[in-house]
């Protein structure tokens, strides 16, 4: 009998239909409820910021008395504070869904899986880039270096993309786990290595004014990065939701 | 929940295996005892502490294959249990990422007491360095993030997919530590020009010391692998047994 009732309904196309259009204003939408969200909530955004704003006086004063001059640690603690204070706000993606009980009905969503993952990555890239701007035009005080160039700038963005897009997946298997907040960090830190690397070579490259030939190549890694696991998790993210 | 049903009898094949793994492994890992500290000639461009020294190179490689074994064949078990979903392909996975990460541990350990004596440090950021210790990091991370998962088809799942992105990150670590410079010696492939304290693989009993410890090392990994495996798939039970007796 229920081989019958499925066979009279029409399949459900909802989820897959309308092909690229329809899934990028689908993407959208999830990236739209977390941007409405966060400016009625003030929840990720402000502070990941204040986060950064205390790390970068707190570094400040740490190597003010036994470093010779900014430039050589700026670098350095541009990506470091990228990376912890992203983590804040990546806890928050998942864990604000699971505390107030929103998961579900944002499965049931009629949309593809992947939709809820690149609208959250999206999300999650503006909350992380917008405080990525912030620090660095905050160490151009504090530290009285100017790194506010372009070549940083897409270092930044390439570098942001592939935190939140490994973050967004691994946010979503930490939501359900014990200790979520403390595991977050601890799964991802490891992982982000290759984009930590490049990003402090490639700032520091450009801080020294040294010869960029070799900024090919670190933005070579900082991109290839971002490819190859935005398009794995794109193809696990189904996998890890039919657990939650 | 589906339980496993784990096969409780027609395990005398695997009783064996085990039991011959073990002996060949343990006699071979005397053997390797033997043939690198006493049977392999000496190194003919190092003297005094670096001559010495230069001998942990065979278990250095040794554990360095076991270490690749586990990290490979997590990634295998991860893969095969996503599709297939049979949880004795997630206990692969698991005990290959413990046996790797001690074997990891060991090349780290290994070298490190080797490079004091050669670079005279015992830390350095070179990139196989850097990236074999973030890669164990990874690993020891895997272990933790499993033990904080309560439901056991999830902790699979959810192991296995982390598993797999964790391994992607690996040759990307090595490749983006590798340039920044490097002071490394390359045994295999091409040379670094800039290493310090390498020696070339030269003469019969050098080149055989090395294979036999190789293939030595790849045999404890196998007896180690399949000890755990038994032993996951034995908790397991248990936790079932337990969850029927509550």
């Amino acid at each position: 009998m229920n081989d019958e009732l499925t066979a009279a309904l029409p399949t459900v196309e909802m989820r897959t239909g309308g092909g690229a259009a329809a899934f990028l204003r689908k993407t959208g939408a999830i990236a739209m409820k977390d941007l409405r969200a966060e400016l009625r909530g003030r929840e990720v955004f402000s502070t990941m910021t204040m986060f950064s704003v205390l790390a970068v006086i707190i570094f400040g004063m740490a190597f003010d008395l036994r470093v010779p001059s900014a430039e050589m640690v700026a670098p350095g603690v541009l990506w470091v504070i990228i990376l912890f204070g992203g983590v804040l706000g990546l806890n928050r993606s998942f864990g604000a869904e699971m505390d107030r009980g929103t998961l579900p009905a944002l499965l049931m969503a009629p949309m593809d899986r992947s939709a809820i993952y690149f609208g959250k990555v999206l999300a999650n890239f503006l909350f992380t880039f917008a405080t990525g701007l912030v620090i660095l035009l905050i160490m151009f005080f504090v530290f009285d270096v100017n790194m506010l160039q372009p070549l940083i700038f897409l270092a930044v963005a390439l570098g942001t993309l592939g935190s939140v897009g490994v973050g967004t997946i691994f946010a979503a298997l930490t939501a359900t786990t014990r200790a979520r907040e403390s595991m977050l960090p601890i799964l991802l830190l490891p992982v982000m290595v290759p984009v930590f690397v490049a990003g402090v070579a490639l700032t520091a490259a450009v801080v020294d004014g040294r010869n960029l030939s070799s900024a090919g190549n670190w933005l070579g890694i900082l991109a290839g990065f971002d490819l190859v696991f935005l398009v794995v998790a794109y193809l696990l993210f189904d996998i890890i939701l039919e657990e939650v | 929940m589906a339980t496993t049903t784990i096969p409780r009898k027609g395990s005398r094949g695997l009783d064996i295996l085990q039991l011959v793994l073990g002996l060949v492994a343990m006699g071979a890992m005397m053997a390797v005892m033997w043939l690198s500290l006493m049977y392999a000639r000496e190194a003919a461009n190092l003297a005094g502490d670096e001559q010495l020294a230069q001998r942990i190179f065979y278990v250095h490689m040794g554990c360095n294959i076991g270490a690749l074994a586990g990290f490979l064949m997590s990634v295998v078990g991860s893969i095969v249990y996503l599709v297939k979903r049979d949880l004795d392909w997630d206990r692969v996975a698991q005990a290959a990422i413990e046996v790797g990460t001690i074997f990891g541990l060991g090349t780290i350990f290994t070298g490190m007491f080797w490079a004091k004596p050669t670079w005279n440090t015992y830390w350095t950021w070179d990139p196989r360095l850097t990236a074999s210790t973030i890669t164990v990091l990874i690993y020891i991370a895997y272990l933790l993030f499993r033990q904080g998962i309560d439901n056991r088809r999830t902790r699979a799942t959810f192991g296995s997919v982390y598993a797999i992105l964790a391994f992607l990150s690996v040759p990307l670590t090595y490749f983006s530590a590798r340039w920044f410079r490097s002071i490394h010696p390359v045994v295999f492939g091409e040379g670094n020009a800039d290493a310090q304290g390498g020696f070339d693989i030269i003469g019969e009993s050098m080149r055989q010391t090395l294979n036999f410890s190789m293939i030595a090392f790849c045999v404890l990994f196998s007896a180690l692998l399949i000890i755990r495996w038994r032993l996951l798939r034995m908790e397991d039970e248990l936790a079932e047994l337990r969850e029927e007796l509550a």
